[in-house]
C-alpha cells in the first residue's frame, strides 16, 4: 500500500542498483502536463467544478485496463495531513507548491513503490510523472507515455494541431514534457567549473536548479538539470538531448574526480574522513551541514576511500533527514533544534549500521 | 558570537520567538537573516514565479502600448481577459489559446523560439490531425510511384487516399 510511502523512507528512485551511472546520476524523471478540454485550469477551478473533475477522473481511472494505472492509489489532499504532503514532497513525488493544497479535488495518484505519480490539479489538471533511479530517461518517458495513452482513451484532453498539448502556463505548451535528472557534482564544485557548466547548459535550452525544482536552493552539490523548451521539439528530441548532455557531464565529472585523486590525494582523503567523522559523532546537525558532509562521504564511497556504505543508503539519507521524515519517525512535531538532534541520530545510526552489515 | 546559520560571519540580528510557551533566541548575520526573513515573515509569494512569468507577456507598466481591444478581449469559455493573463502568467482554460491566438504567438516564440508543435499527437483528440498526416504521407508516396512509373502501385495509393479523405470529412 502507498501508506508505506507516507511512513517509510523508501521510494523507488533510491534503489541505485537498478540504475545506470547511479553513482553520479541519482534519479531521472519525465513529467507530462495534460489538461481537459473546456474545464478551467486549476487556478480558476471552483470547488463544484473541481469535484466534478475528480469524479470524471476517477471514472476514467476505473475504466482503464492499463496495469500500471490499476495498481495505483488515489490520495486526495483533504485526506492527508500537512505532514503527509510534506513527506510526499520530500520524496519528490509532488512539488512544493502542490504540497500547499488541501482540497478534495487536489491530490496524487501514486503506485506503491513511488515510481509513478500523477499530480492532480497542481498547475495543470494532470501531471503524469515517472521517477527511476540513475540515468533512465528512455524508460521514464516510455512509462509516462503509456499512462498518458491509457488516460487519453478515457478523457478528452486539450490538444491543438499547431500548439500541441495546451497547458496553464505557456512555458509548458507543446509536448507538456519536462525531463530532468538529479545529479551529484562535487568535483565540478571543488574545481570551480560550475559557472562554465551553467552557461553551457542554458545555451543548449536546458536549465539547472536546486534539489526541489523551481526556485529552490542548491545543497549538498546536488543539481537538477531539465529541458526548458517544450514547443517545436519532439519528446524524443528532448529526451535525447538531455540524456547526451547528462552523459557528457558525468564523463567530465569523472575526469575531474580522477584529476583530484591524482593532484590532491591527501586533501581529498582528509575531507572525506573528516566528513565521516563528524557525521558519525555529531549530536546536533542542521540539514545544510548534513547535506554537505553527506556529499563528501558520497564522493568518498564513489572513489573507494570509504567502503561498506551503499549508494542506496546515501540516497535514503537525502530524504530521511528532511524535516517531515524526521518528524514522522519521531512520531511528534519537532522544532528546528529538536530536529537537528534527531537528524544527527538518524545519520549516525544509518552509517554505523552500514559499516557493521 | 557567530551566526547560527553559516557559523562564519558575526551575528548581527538577534530575535526572540515564543513557541509553545518556550522562549527561543536566534542569532544570525545580516546575510542569513535576509534569507531566513523571507521564510519567517512569509514574503516568498511576492517575489514568486507568477510575476516573473508575467514578464514573458511584457511588463504590465507597458499596457498603454497594447491594443485596447486586445487588453479587454475575453475568452468565451472561461471569461479570462488577456490583461489578467499578462499579470498572472497563466491562461484560464484550453480555449484561451484560441481566443488569444495572435497575442500568444510572439509569447510562445519568445519562450520556445518556436510556435509549431511537432511532438506527440494523441490518438483520439488528434484523430483528424493523424489522418491528415497520413494522407500527406500517401500523397508523397503517390508522387514517388508516378515518377518511377509504377502505375499499378500508384492506383492503389490513390484509392487509399480517397478512402482516408472520405473518413476525414
Amino acid at each position: 500500500m502507498s501508506a508505506d510511502l507516507l511512513n517509510n523512507n523508501y521510494v523507488y528512485w533510491m534503489d541505485a542498483k537498478n540504475g545506470k551511472n547511479s553513482d553520479i546520476v541519482i534519479s531521472s524523471r519525465v513529467r507530462l502536463a495534460r489538461n481537459l478540454n473546456k474545464l478551467p485550469f486549476p487556478h480558476l477551478l471552483s470547488p463544484e467544478k473541481g469535484d466534478q473533475f475528480i469524479k470524471t477522473f476517477k471514472e476514467a481511472w476505473r475504466q482503464s485496463s492499463n496495469q500500471d494505472l490499476q495498481k495505483m492509489t488515489l490520495l486526495t489532499f483533504n485526506q492527508l495531513s500537512n505532514l503527509d504532503r510534506q513527506i510526499l514532497m520530500e520524496k519528490h513525488l509532488i512539488s512544493p507548491d502542490h504540497a500547499k493544497n488541501s482540497t478534495a479535488y487536489s491530490g496524487v495518484l501514486v503506485n506503491d513503490e513511488g515510481s509513478l505519480a500523477i499530480m492532480i490539479n497542481e498547475e495543470d489538471h494532470l501531471r503524469i510523472q515517472c521517477f527511476l533511479p540513475g540515468l533512465q530517461l528512455s524508460e521514464s518517458l516510455a512509462r509516462a507515455q503509456q499512462i498518458d495513452d491509457a488516460l487519453e482513451e478515457q478523457l478528452s484532453l486539450a490538444f491543438d494541431e499547431r500548439r500541441g498539448y495546451l497547458t496553464a502556463c505557456p512555458t509548458n505548451t507543446g509536448t507538456g514534457m519536462r525531463a530532468s535528472v538529479m545529479i551529484h557534482l562535487p568535483a565540478f564544485v571543488i574545481s570551480g567549473q560550475l559557472n562554465y557548466l551553467f552557461q553551457n547548459i542554458s545555451q543548449l535550452g536546458m536549465t539547472v536548479r536546486g534539489l526541489y525544482g523551481e526556485g529552490t536552493e542548491v545543497i549538498g552539490n546536488l543539481f537538477q538539470i531539465s529541458n526548458q523548451i517544450t514547443l517545436g521539439q519532439t519528446e524524443e528530441d528532448i529526451r535525447g538531448k538531455l540524456a547526451s548532455i547528462t552523459e557528457q557531464i558525468v564523463e567530465q565529472e569523472r575526469m575531474m574526480r580522477r584529476k583530484l585523486e591524482a593532484d590532491m590525494k591527501y586533501q581529498l582523503e582528509d575531507k572525506v574522513g573528516r566528513a565521516y567523522g563528524i557525521l558519525t559523532n555529531a549530536r546536533v546537525i542542521t540539514s545544510n551541514e548534513a547535506m554537505n558532509l553527506l556529499s563528501d562521504v558520497r564522493l568518498g564511497v564513489d572513489l573507494g576511500i570509504i567502503k561498506d556504505i551503499s549508494t542506496f543508503a546515501l540516497n535514503e539519507l537525502i530524504v530521511a533527514i528532511r524535516p517531515a521524515h524526521l518528524q514522522r519517525k519521531a512520531g511528534t512535531e519537532m522544532e528546528a533544534f529538536e530536529r537537528d538532534i534527531k537528524r544527527a541520530g538518524v545519520i549516525k545510526e544509518k552509517l554505523i549500521k552500514q559499516m557493521q552489515d | 558570537m557567530y551566526c547560527e546559520e553559516c557559523k562564519q560571519r558575526p551575528a548581527a540580528v538577534h530575535f526572540t520567538q515564543i513557541l509553545n510557551g518556550q522562549k527561543k533566541e536566534t542569532h544570525l548575520c545580516e546575510k542569513c537573516a535576509a534569507q531566513k526573513g523571507a521564510v519567517m515573515f512569509n514574503l516568498e509569494g511576492q517575489l514568486g514565479i507568477p510575476n516573473l512569468l508575467g514578464s514573458f507577456f511584457g511588463s504590465h507598466y507597458n499596457m498603454q502600448g497594447m491594443n485596447a481591444n486586445t487588453a479587454q478581449a475575453v475568452c468565451p469559455n472561461c471569461g479570462m481577459k488577456f490583461i489578467d493573463i499578462r499579470q498572472t502568467g497563466k491562461l484560464g482554460c484550453a480555449d484561451c489559446y484560441n481566443a488569444f491566438d495572435q497575442d500568444l504567438e510572439p509569447i510562445l516564440r519568445r519562450i520556445h523560439g518556436n510556435n509549431q508543435h511537432i511532438g506527440k499527437i494523441p490518438a483520439r483528440e488528434g484523430e483528424s490531425v493523424l489522418l491528415k498526416k497520413k494522407i500527406e504521407e500517401l500523397k508523397n508516396q503517390l508522387h514517388q510511384a508516378v515518377v518511377s512509373e509504377e502505375y499499378e502501385k500508384a492506383a492503389e495509393i490513390r484509392d487509399a487516399i480517397k478512402e482516408l479523405e472520405k473518413q476525414n470529412e
